[in-house]
C-alpha cells in the first residue's frame, strides 16, 4: 500500500524539487541545472509508465492531507488523469531538451528553468487533483508560475502580454473560486466522481446549478481560449518558443480544456448536465470558436500569431467532444488532448527553429525554406497536415471520431463545422507549405546561423522531430494497445457508466 | 528542558521581554545580543505555554494571590497561545532583521523600544482585564510612537504625531469607557463582566466608547487616516511590526470584549462593523493600487487586509465558530505575510534609495530573495492557494454565500483581484532589464532571508489549517462568557 501513496507524491515531487534547487543555482551552472532537469524528467516518465501498469490492474493511488477540517488536499491517479499526465511528461522532457538549446547562452535561464519546472509541477498536479479545492490550488498556481515564463524576456511587449495575461486569468480563477464555494456550500463535498455527484440534488437547486456551470466554465474558458475570452492567447506569443510550445501544447489552454471535462464529468456527471439543458450552449460555443479561431488564423502574417489562432479553434474540439454528450463525440474530444498537443508543440518547435536559425517570423518570409531547413520543414508539414486532420495523421482519428459522434446525437449540422475548420486550415496552411517547399529561396534570410553542416543545432531539431514522429505514429497506430485511443475508450467507458472488465480495452 | 506543569511561562514571557529592554538600555552595546537571546527564549517559552494549555486546559493565574476582581489576573486559552505564537516568530524575524539595519545612534533606542513594546504585547494577550488592557494598549502605543519617530526627519515626525494623536485619543476613549463600566458594575475583570452587563446607557455608552478607541487603534476604515504616514514613514522593521502586531493587538481586544460584553448588545452594530469592512477593503486596495511609493502601497494594504477582519461580524451569528476560525487565520497570515512585505521592502529601498515603484526594476532584479519574499507574501495577501490567506479568505467567503450575503462576497473577491492587481504591478518589474547603474547598498544575509522565511511561513500555513484550530479552540474562545 505504501507505494500507492508514495507515487503520486513523487510525480509532483520529480519536477517540484528541481525547480526548487534551480532557483538557487548560479547562472553558469549548466552541467547542474540540465542533469537536473533531465533526471527529473525521465524519473517522471518511468513513474507514469509505473502507474500506467498500475491503473490498468486496478490499483489505487491516493494521497489525502487535510486542508480544512471537512476538506482535504487529494492526489489521485485515475484513467483521466493518466492520460493528461503521460501527456504532460513525455513533452515536458522533449521541451526541456528543446529549451537546453533555445536559450543557450542568453540571461536568467536558472530563473527560466525554475518557473519551467513549476510549471509542470502545477499541470500535474491540475491531472492528479482528486477534488475541485485541489484542482482550485494546482490551477492558481499555473496562472502564478507561467506569468514569469511570459514575461521572460522583459521588453516592453511582453510586459504588456504578462499584464493582458493576469487580467484575464486571474478574473477566470476568481469566477472558479466563486463557483466552488458555492457549490461547496450546497453539497458540502468537492470529491470528483465518476458520473458526477449531484444528480441527487433537489429540483429547486437546479436553476442555481445552471450558475454555477456557466461560472465554472467561465472560468475555464479563460485558459482554454474559448471565445469571446481568447484574447491573451496571441498576445502571449511573445513568450520564448519552448514556452509557447507548452503553453499551447500542454500547459495553459489544455488545463482550462481539462478543467472543463472534469466539471462536466466528475462534477456534474454528462446525464446530469443534459438533464440541465447546459451542454448544448456549450456546443454552439465550442462550434463559434472553432470557426472564428481558424478565420482569424487565416489572416496573421505572424507565423506564431497564426499557430496561437489555430490553438483557439483546435482546443474547442476537446470542449465540443466533452459537450455534445455522446460517448464517440467524447472519444474524439477527449484523444484530441493529447493529438492537439503533439501536432502543436511540434509546429511550434519548428516556428522557433526557424526564428532561431534564420530569423524568420512572418509567414511572408519563408519563401523557400523547406531547402535551407528540410528536416525542419518536413516535421512542420507532418503537424500541419494533423492539424488539417488529413489521414493518417493524429488529427484525422479525432476529427473522424468527433464527427461520427456528432451524427450519433443528432447534431449533423456540425459536419458543417467541421469540413469548414478542415478547410479554414487548409487554407492557413497549405499556402505556407507550397510557399516553404516550391517557391525560391531569397538571398538572404533574414538573420541567419550556421551550425556547420547541420541545419540547426541538434537540440532544436529533434524535439520536433521526435513530436512529428509520435503525432504521425498515434495515427497510424491508433488501433493498437495502449495508443491514446484505446486509454480514451477506457476512460470513457468509467464516465459513461458502461464499465467493463479491464481485459476487455478495444483493439 | 524539563516542562513543569508549575512553569511560570506566562510571567516569563512578560517579564523576560521588560528585563531585557532595561538590560539593552543600560548596556547599548549588548543590545543585539540581548534581543536575540530573549527572542529565542521567548519562542521556546510560547511552546512550553502551548504545551502546557495542551495538557491542562485554559489557564488563569492571580499574581501576587490577589484574585478578581481586586487584583491582577493572568488568563491564556487558544486565541492567547496563537496570538503569542505569532507575535513570537515575526518578533523572531523582526529581531534577527534589525540586527544589520540601524546604525549605532538608532539602535541605542530602538532595542529598548522594541522589546518594551514586546512585552507590552505579551501582557495584553495575557490580560483577563479591562483595566489592564488599558495599561498594555497605552504601553505598546507609547512605544510603537517613538519607534516611528526614530528616524527622524520631517516625515517620520509627521508620521509619528498624527499616530500619537490617534492612539492617545484612542486609548483616552477607551479609558472613559473602563471607568464608566467599574463604575456601573464594580470590577474590571472580563469575566465577571460578562456576568453583571445588562441594558442600561451605561453600558452603551461605554462600550460605544471603548470599541470606537480600539477601532481607531485597529484603523477600521473610515478611522485609518493615521495609518498610511505612519506605517509608511517608519523604519522597515518598526512598519512590519507595527501591521503585522500593534493593530492586531487592539483588534485582539475587540475581539474579546465583543464575544464577553458587546455581541448581545446589537445585531445592528455588527453589520456597521461589515459594512465599514467592506468599505475599508475596496477602499484600501484601490488607493494601493494608485500609490507611486512602494511602502505607501504596502500600508494602505494593511488597510484593506483589516477590512477583511470585519467583514466577518455580521456573518457570525450564523457561522459561528468556524467563522472566527477562519478571521483569526487571516489575522495570522496577514501578520506574517505583511511582515514579510515591509522587510521586503525595506531591503528594495535600502539597496537602491528609494521606493518610487517605476524605478524599481534594477533593485528588485539584484535582490532575488526580498523580491521571492515579496512575491510570495503577496500570494497570501490575495488569498491565493495554498496559503494562510486561502484559508482564511475560503472560511469567509463559504460564510457568506451559506448566508446569501452576496454584496460581502462580491466585495471579498473584488479584493482579491485588486490585491493581484498592486502585488503585481510591483512584481511586474523584475523581469524589466533596467538602465540605470546607480551606486547601491549590499543587503546582508538576515536581512534577505528573514522575509523570505515569514513569507514562506505564511504559505505554509494553508496546509496546518486543522492543526492551528484544533489548538484554538482550547477553552472556546469564541463563546460568549468564556473565560469565566
Amino acid at each position: 500500500m505504501s507505494g500507492s501513496v508514495w507515487l503520486p507524491l513523487l510525480l509532483i515531487a520529480s519536477s517540484l524539487l528541481p525547480g526548487l534547487i534551480i532557483f538557487g543555482l548560479a547562472e553558469r551552472r549548466v552541467v547542474v541545472r540540465t542533469l537536473l532537469n533531465l533526471t527529473g524528467a525521465l524519473l517522471k516518465m518511468v513513474l507514469v509508465v509505473v502507474m500506467f501498469w498500475g491503473v490498468y490492474h486496478g490499483q489505487q493511488y491516493e494521497v489525502r492531507l487535510a486542508l480544512l477540517p471537512q476538506l482535504d488536499f487529494v492526489l489521485r491517479v485515475d484513467a483521466l488523469s493518466l492520460l493528461f499526465i503521460s501527456l504532460s511528461s513525455v513533452l515536458w522532457l522533449l521541451t526541456t531538451v528543446y529549451a537546453i538549446g533555445y536559450l543557450e547562452g542568453s540571461p536568467h535561464r536558472s530563473r527560466f528553468f525554475g518557473f519551467f519546472s513549476l510549471c509542470v509541477t502545477a499541470t500535474v498536479g491540475l491531472a492528479l487533483a482528486g477534488n475541485l479545492i485541489t484542482f482550485l490550488l494546482f490551477y492558481e498556481l499555473l496562472t502564478l508560475v507561467t506569468y514569469p515564463l511570459i514575461m521572460h524576456r522583459g521588453t516592453e511587449v511582453s510586459r504588456r502580454a504578462g499584464k493582458i495575461y493576469l487580467r484575464y486569468t486571474m478574473a477566470g480563477g476568481a469566477l472558479l473560486l466563486l463557483a466552488t464555494v458555492w457549490l461547496y456550500t450546497l453539497t458540502g463535498t468537492l470529491e470528483f466522481t465518476y458520473q458526477g455527484f449531484l444528480s441527487d440534488m433537489a429540483t429547486q437547486h437546479h436553476p442555481t446549478l445552471v450558475i454555477i456551470f456557466v461560472l465554472f466554465i467561465a472560468g475555464f474558458a479563460v485558459k482554454a481560449a474559448l471565445v469571446p475570452l481568447h484574447g491573451w492567447l496571441a498576445e502571449a506569443m511573445v513568450a520564448p518558443a519552448p514556452v509557447s510550445a507548452l503553453l499551447h501544447a500542454v500547459a495553459v489552454v489544455k488545463a482550462g480544456a481539462f478543467g472543463i471535462m472534469r466539471v462536466v464529468y466528475d462534477v456534474f456527471g454528462i446525464d446530469f448536465a443534459v438533464l440541465l439543458g447546459v451542454t448544448g450552449p456549450l456546443v454552439v460555443l465550442a462550434a463559434i470558436t472553432i470557426i472564428y479561431g481558424s478565420l482569424r488564423a487565416l489572416f496573421q502574417d505572424d507565423l506564431k500569431r497564426r499557430l496561437a489562432f489555430s490553438t483557439v479553434s483546435q482546443v474547442a474540439y476537446i470542449t465540443l467532444g466533452v459537450a455534445l454528450a455522446g460517448p464517440i463525440a467524447a472519444v474524439g474530444g477527449m484523444v484530441h488532448l493529447v493529438h492537439q498537443g503533439l501536432m502543436k508543440i511540434t509546429l511550434f518547435f519548428c516556428a522557433g527553429n526557424l526564428a532561431e536559425t534564420l530569423g524568420i517570423h512572418k509567414v511572408s518570409e519563408m519563401n523557400g525554406v523547406g531547402r535551407r531547413m528540410p528536416w525542419t520543414m518536413s516535421a512542420f508539414t507532418i503537424a500541419a497536415f494533423g492539424m488539417i486532420g488529413a489521414p493518417p495523421v493524429a488529427g484525422f482519428i479525432s476529427k473522424w471520431y468527433l464527427g461520427v459522434g456528432a451524427m450519433a446525437v443528432d447534431q449533423s449540422w456540425l459536419l458543417l463545422v467541421l469540413a469548414g475548420s478542415s478547410l479554414l486550415n487548409a487554407a492557413y496552411f497549405l499556402p505556407i507549405l507550397h510557399a516553404a517547399w516550391f517557391r525560391e529561396p531569397p538571398e538572404t534570410w533574414p538573420e541567419e546561423r550556421h551550425f556547420g553542416r547541420k541545419e540547426t543545432a541538434w537540440a532544436l531539431l529533434l524535439p520536433p522531430l521526435v513530436t512529428a514522429l509520435l503525432a504521425l505514429i498515434v495515427g497510424v497506430l491508433a488501433l493498437a494497445p495502449f495508443s491514446p485511443l484505446a486509454w480514451v475508450q477506457f476512460v470513457v467507458q468509467q464516465e459513461f457508466g458502461v464499465f467493463q472488465p479491464k481485459t476487455n480495452i478495444p483493439n | 528542558m524539563i516542562l513543569h506543569s508549575e512553569t511560570p511561562w506566562p510571567a516569563l514571557l512578560i517579564l523576560l521581554p521588560l528585563a531585557a529592554a532595561m538590560l539593552s538600555f543600560l548596556f547599548p552595546r549588548s543590545a543585539k545580543f540581548t534581543g536575540v537571546v530573549t527572542a529565542i527564549i521567548i519562542a521556546l517559552a510560547v511552546v512550553g505555554f502551548g504545551w502546557h494549555l495542551q495538557s491542562e486546559g485554559v489557564y488563569r493565574h492571580a499574581v501576587g494571590g490577589w484574585g478578581a476582581p481586586l487584583g491582577i489576573d493572568l488568563y491564556g486559552d487558544g486565541l492567547t497561545l496563537l496570538m503569542l505564537a505569532v507575535t513570537a516568530l515575526v518578533g523572531l524575524a523582526i529581531t534577527l532583521y534589525s540586527l544589520d539595519y540601524f546604525n549605532t545612534e538608532q539602535a541605542r533606542w530602538f532595542w529598548p523600544l522594541w522589546l518594551l513594546l514586546w512585552a507590552a504585547l505579551n501582557a495584553l494577550f495575557l490580560s483577563a482585564d479591562i483595566f489592564n488592557l488599558y495599561i498594555t494598549l497605552e504601553l505598546m502605543g507609547m512605544a510603537a510612537v517613538a519607534l516611528v519617530a526614530l528616524k527622524g526627519g520631517r516625515d517620520a515626525l509627521n508620521g509619528a504625531m498624527r499616530y500619537l494623536l490617534a492612539t492617545l485619543l484612542g486609548s483616552l476613549a477607551y479609558l472613559f469607557g473602563v471607568v464608566l463600566l467599574y463604575h456601573g458594575y464594580g470590577t474590571v475583570d472580563i469575566a465577571l463582566l460578562a456576568e453583571r452587563i445588562d441594558h442600561q446607557p451605561v453600558a452603551w455608552a461605554a462600550l460605544g466608547l471603548m470599541g470606537a478607541g480600539l477601532l481607531l487603534k485597529t484603523a477600521l476604515f473610515p478611522l485609518h487616516f493615521w495609518l498610511p504616514a505612519a506605517h509608511a514613514s517608519a523604519p522597515a522593521p518598526v512598519s512590519a511590526l507595527l501591521s503585522a502586531l500593534v493593530v492586531k493587538a487592539s483588534f485582539y481586544i475587540f475581539l474579546r470584549l465583543w464575544f464577553a460584553l458587546f455581541a448581545p448588545l446589537g445585531g445592528e452594530v455588527a453589520w456597521l462593523l461589515g459594512l465599514l469592512g467592506a468599505l475599508a477593503i475596496l477602499w484600501g486596495s484601490w488607493q494601493a493600487l494608485r500609490q507611486t511609493r512602494l511602502k505607501l502601497l504596502v500600508a494602505y494594504s494593511t488597510v484593506a487586509q483589516l477590512g477583511y477582519l470585519f467583514v466577518a461580524f455580521p456573518l457570525a451569528a450564523v457561522a459561528g465558530v468556524v467563522l472566527w476560525h477562519g478571521v483569526i487565520y487571516l489575522l495570522i497570515s496577514h501578520a506574517l505575510a505583511k511582515a514579510a512585505m515591509f522587510m521586503a521592502a525595506g531591503n528594495l529601498l535600502r539597496f537602491g534609495g528609494h521606493d518610487r515603484i517605476v524605478d524599481l526594476n534594477r533593485s528588485v532584479q539584484q535582490l532575488p530573495l526580498s523580491t521571492a519574499a515579496f512575491a510570495l507574501a503577496g500570494v497570501s495577501i490575495m488569498g491565493l492557494p495554498p496559503s494562510g490567506g486561502f484559508i482564511g479568505k475560503w472560511l469567509l467567503l463559504e460564510a457568506a454565500l451559506q448566508q446569501g450575503q452576496w454584496a460581502l462576497a462580491a466585495v471579498m473577491i473584488v479584493g482579491g483581484l485588486l490585491a493581484a492587481a498592486y502585488i503585481f504591478k510591483v512584481l511586474g518589474y523584475a523581469f524589466t532589464p533596467s538602465t540605470s547603474r546607480e551606486e547601491s547598498i549590499p543587503i546582508p544575509a538576515t536581512m534577505a532571508w528573514a522575509p523570505l522565511l515569514l513569507a514562506f511561513a505564511s504559505i505554509l500555513l494553508g496546509f496546518l489549517a486543522p492543526a492551528l484550530f484544533s489548538l484554538l479552540d482550547i477553552g472556546s474562545p469564541f463563546e460568549r462568557g468564556a473565560g469565566s
